[in-house]
């Protein structure tokens, strides 16, 4: 069947397989004849997890197993979304140490992307909150791995897009709160000095992000509102939330029920929404009290959204650029796109704090997601927005990539070497790999 | 009724674990049946965490009837709701060859589940409460050239049930008789099944629990099941015969 990511491009033709137990996954390493990736609930947006010519949807092995309440340990398969983890386990006052923009990933897809959250900047990626990870590897044989077991597994399969071996399950640490609020403060910032200064200021705050207005011009260029957010305690709420401070309710959902017509966002759509949500944000400034799904997840309340891009699709640009080079980059970025008249609809402005990993995505500095409806004159700028991320020392996510080169991916971080020998030596290479991973020759 | 214990009968199957959750959510214990029930550790941890209720495992065999008494017996309390979601479909080609199988099917389908809820429903009779929960099969209302064997046993389960539920009507006893039409489980993997026309396993555990709710007799998990059963059961048989179903 043709099997694409979120972002609906490309569209690839594989054969999805769905395998009830390891028995399953090692007939599977033993019969496919080729090499297969893991799949989980489908939220990255290009072809990370389509396969070549099979792929193992593992949406079969979604039990949890245990938690241990002392430590804040919950012990789970792959495939468990992290929103069944908040369902679960925030009435009891615990929520994900880190968690992405959506809350219908799988814990083995926030491993294999090494997800990262708006509290980066503090708590690092996902992979601070893993303690371990069970992994079958090539002969179907499964290890567990961690920082002090199997070191290197561990290191490679953070972050290492499902291409080390099928992540099983893993134990991983959520953080105790006391309520299912947040509390957020925005800040209006006119252009991107205004912006990067805020995040300069703000950096004691547990969460931050901008949604950036990437039409403005000139002296807007970079106009942006920062949102700021901490946990609310206790003494944060007024009755009636403090006589329920774990039950935020429930919202209603929304889908987009058809593809939108190609012409629905356009240039002067993307404008006038952009520009009136800054005003509206910029007339919110201030401190407020937001549920936790709102705050973190704004997008899930509307499901199906991609269908908004119409039936073509979209694709998504994320790099992160060092601190150093943050200012110059973005401005050529924003510079760029401003030129192009290519609005983006959703896009987002975070600084990233240290990391030292393996084949991870952050690094101190900054990162800016965006995403175009599919047109012809996507893929030219998409190029360019990789020249310019290059020449300012920066790289890419594989979770948002549905279209670089191998040649620009290898240009902009020097760790892809190293993982595609490990891949060869250790014979991974034959047994896992996805669209993406043929693409950019890992 | 929140808090009182439903069993699961073939809680190995994708359908009896979806049942299974819709009550855990409820806030309901629950006892997981199927054979080998220790293979089913991580499905219990997992029911357990998620909704924070209890939930046990135990071994029953629908086809070996003489441990029906036993088996019922040994569970930790007498259910206040008990849902059989034993089943087994079998290739209809297998089932016209291979008597044996034949026979298998309809021991699985109708025999073995029409002995545990009998032996269940006097229990509850004797109590004076409770509700059966059958998972029977639209297969079950008209016999078909591609499943009759499995349709042909429903159809006695269906009629069981039908049975049984006027017979408790006065009892307080309540059965409820399920018509699933397509779910996409385990049994269907592989066919190419219309999507319309095919519940997730999880709406039918939503519509298994709120039909012992509300006390329904008879359901189909998606509406348009009801429609196309209609006509199929009023198509003449002289046509009926002839077409291609």
């Amino acid at each position: 069947m043709k099997l694409s990511g979120w972002g609906r491009f490309p569209q690839q033709e594989t054969v999805v397989l769905t395998p009830r137990d390891e028995d399953g996954l090692r007939a599977i390493l033993s019969d496919a004849g080729g090499a297969v990736i893991a799949r989980g609930n489908g939220r990255s947006y290009g072809d990370s997890a389509v396969g070549p010519k099979a792929t193992v949807h593992m949406r079969h092995f979604n039990h949890m197993l245990s938690f241990d309440d002392e430590k804040g340990q919950l012990v789970a398969e792959a495939g468990v979304l992290l929103g069944d983890v908040i369902a679960a386990f925030l009435p009891r006052g615990w929520f994900p140490m880190v968690t992405p923009g959506t809350k219908l990933v799988t814990l083995g897809g926030a491993i294999a992307a090494d997800v990262h959250g708006k509290n980066h900047h503090i708590d690092g990626s996902f992979a601070t909150c893993v303690d371990w990870i069970d992994v079958m590897g090539p002969e179907g044989h499964v290890q567990r791995c961690s920082r002090e077991e199997n070191a290197d597994l561990f290191r490679w399969t953070v972050g290492g897009m499902g291409l080390t071996g099928f992540i099983l399950r893993a134990a991983i640490r959520l953080r105790p709160v006391e309520s299912a609020w947040i509390r957020q403060t925005i800040h209006a910032a006119s252009n991107l000095e205004a912006a990067m200064e805020l995040f300069d200021q703000n950096q004691q705050a547990t969460y931050s992000v901008a949604w950036i207005d990437c039409l403005g011009r000139g002296k807007h260029l970079g106009r942006s509102l920062i949102m700021l957010g901490e946990h609310a305690t206790l003494s944060d709420l007024e009755r009636p939330r403090a006589a329920k401070p774990l039950d935020a309710g429930h919202k209603g959902k929304m889908s987009v029920p058809l593809d939108f017509p190609g012409f629905a966002l356009n240039h002067w759509t993307v404008r006038a929404f952009n520009t009136a949500y800054y005003w509206a944000g910029a007339r919110k400034s201030g401190t407020q009290l937001v549920d936790w799904d709102t705050y973190f997840y704004p997008l899930d309340a509307i499901l199906r959204w991609n269908r908004i891009y119409g039936r073509k699709g979209f694709v998504q640009f994320q790099c992160v650029l060092p601190l150093a080079q943050s200012s110059a980059g973005l401005t050529a970025l924003l510079q760029a796109i401003s030129d192009a008249g290519a609005g983006s609809f959703l896009a987002v402005l975070k600084r990233f704090g240290a990391q030292d990993s393996a084949f991870s995505f952050p690094m101190e500095g900054y990162t800016l997601a965006l995403d175009f409806p599919m047109k012809s004159t996507t893929l030219p700028l998409m190029e360019m927005l990789d020249l310019i991320t290059v020449e300012h020392g920066g790289r890419f996510y594989l979770a948002k990539d549905s279209r670089m080169s191998a040649h620009t991916f290898r240009a902009a971080d020097d760790r892809v070497p190293a993982f595609a020998a490990m891949r060869q030596a250790s014979g991974l290479a034959d047994h896992f790999a996805s669209a993406q991973s043929e693409r950019l020759s890992l | 009724m929140t808090g009182s214990p439903v069993l699961i009968l073939g809680a190995g199957s994708d359908m009896g674990q979806a049942i299974a959750h819709a009550f855990a959510a409820a806030g309901h214990p629950i006892q997981l049946a199927a054979r080998k029930a220790a293979r089913l550790g991580s499905v219990r941890s997992d029911m357990a965490l998620r909704h924070g209720v209890e939930v046990t495992l135990h071994d029953f065999d629908a086809l070996d009837l003489d441990s029906h008494a036993e088996f019922v017996d040994g569970l930790p309390a007498l259910p206040e709701v008990a849902v059989c979601a034993v089943g087994l479909m079998g290739q209809q080609e297998d089932n016209q060859s291979d008597l044996a199988q034949a026979a298998r099917v309809m021991r699985s389908n109708f025999e073995g589940p029409a002995s545990i809820l009998a032996l269940l429903a006097n229990r509850f009779e004797a109590r004076g409460s409770g509700a059966l929960v059958g998972i029977s099969s639209v297969a079950g209302e008209r016999g078909r050239a591609t499943n009759y064997v499995y349709g042909a046993a429903k159809a006695g389960f269906t009629a069981f049930l039908s049975g049984l539920r006027n017979r408790l009507a006065k009892t307080g006893v309540h059965v409820v008789t399920v018509l699933p039409g397509f779910v996409n489980t385990a049994m269907t993997e592989g066919l190419d099944l219309p999507a319309k026309l095919t519940a997730e396993p999880e709406e039918v555990g939503t519509a298994v629990l709120r039909a012992v709710q509300k006390k329904k007799d008879v359901i189909y998990v998606r509406r348009i099941w009801w429609l196309i059963m209609a006509i199929i059961r009023n198509i003449p048989e002289a046509i009926f015969k002839k077409l291609k179903l």
